[in-house]
């Protein structure tokens, strides 16, 4: 059973990655969306807390990255990047989806 | 894959509704069923005919209605947040004295069963909001 998280804001705006990290179950799956796509970026007030969490993938959405004229240069290392199909296809490949919100 | 969606949050508000509409493109165009988009809380405001947005802005309530008709999907407002936000259809009209009506072409009232016969008929509920 896995599920893929999604989490719509950033760390300096609510605590849900936070939230979303400390109870995703080992192998799941985090897609950062609209205002979550800040907390991908490497150097942020909350980067360890994507940086630690080693039993989990990570994805961000390039429109939203690109949206707000951020870099993919300067995402935190082992991120992925992916459009909207993309996005499709993780909510297809995981059992479920839940967004934090 | 047959999917549906749940929207919580008012268009023009934040970014929800526009990623909603982009992940039901997307979706579509991979070849996947939208059963059902729930509009839920503020989200009840994507049902409105009643906004004007500028010229050059996207019209999210009518882009939602072009996406159900040219796919044929159901969308379906929440009447207990409708009744809150002003968002009311014929039925709606006669039963609270309205002097008129505002939903959107391809939307309808209904209730909390809606979205949950949605999350039995379908594969993935994907819910985008606040």
């Amino acid at each position: 059973m896995s599920i893929l998280h999604t989490v719509n804001k950033s760390t300096y705006e609510r605590d849900t990655l936070e939230a979303c990290v400390r109870l995703a179950a080992k192998g799941g799956s985090v897609l950062l969306i609209e205002d979550g796509v800040y907390s991908a970026m490497s150097g942020g007030n909350k980067s360890s807390v994507i940086e630690n969490a080693k039993d989990l993938s990570f994805y961000v959405l390039g429109p939203d990255i690109k949206a707000r004229g951020l870099g993919e240069d300067r995402l935190i290392d082992g991120i992925k990047v992916v459009d909207y199909k993309g996005f499709v296809e993780l909510t297809v490949s995981n059992d479920s989806v839940t967004a934090w919100l | 894959m047959k999917f549906s969606i749940q929207v919580s949050e008012g268009p023009y508000n934040h970014e929800s509704s526009v990623t909603a509409i982009n992940f039901v493109k997307a979706a579509v165009e991979a070849g996947h069923d939208i059963f059902r988009v729930f509009f839920y809380h503020d989200g009840v405001n994507n049902g409105t005919n009643y906004a004007t947005p500028p010229q050059d802005d996207m019209n999210i309530q009518k882009t939602w209605s072009e996406l159900a008709a040219a796919h044929d999907i159901d969308l379906v407002v929440c009447v207990a947040a409708a009744q809150r936000r002003g968002i009311v259809d014929e039925g709606e009209m006669t039963r609270n004295k309205k002097d008129g009506m505002n939903i959107m072409d391809g939307f309808r009232i209904s209730g909390l069963g809606q979205l949950i016969e949605a999350g039995i008929e379908s594969d993935r509920l994907v819910v985008f909001g606040d």
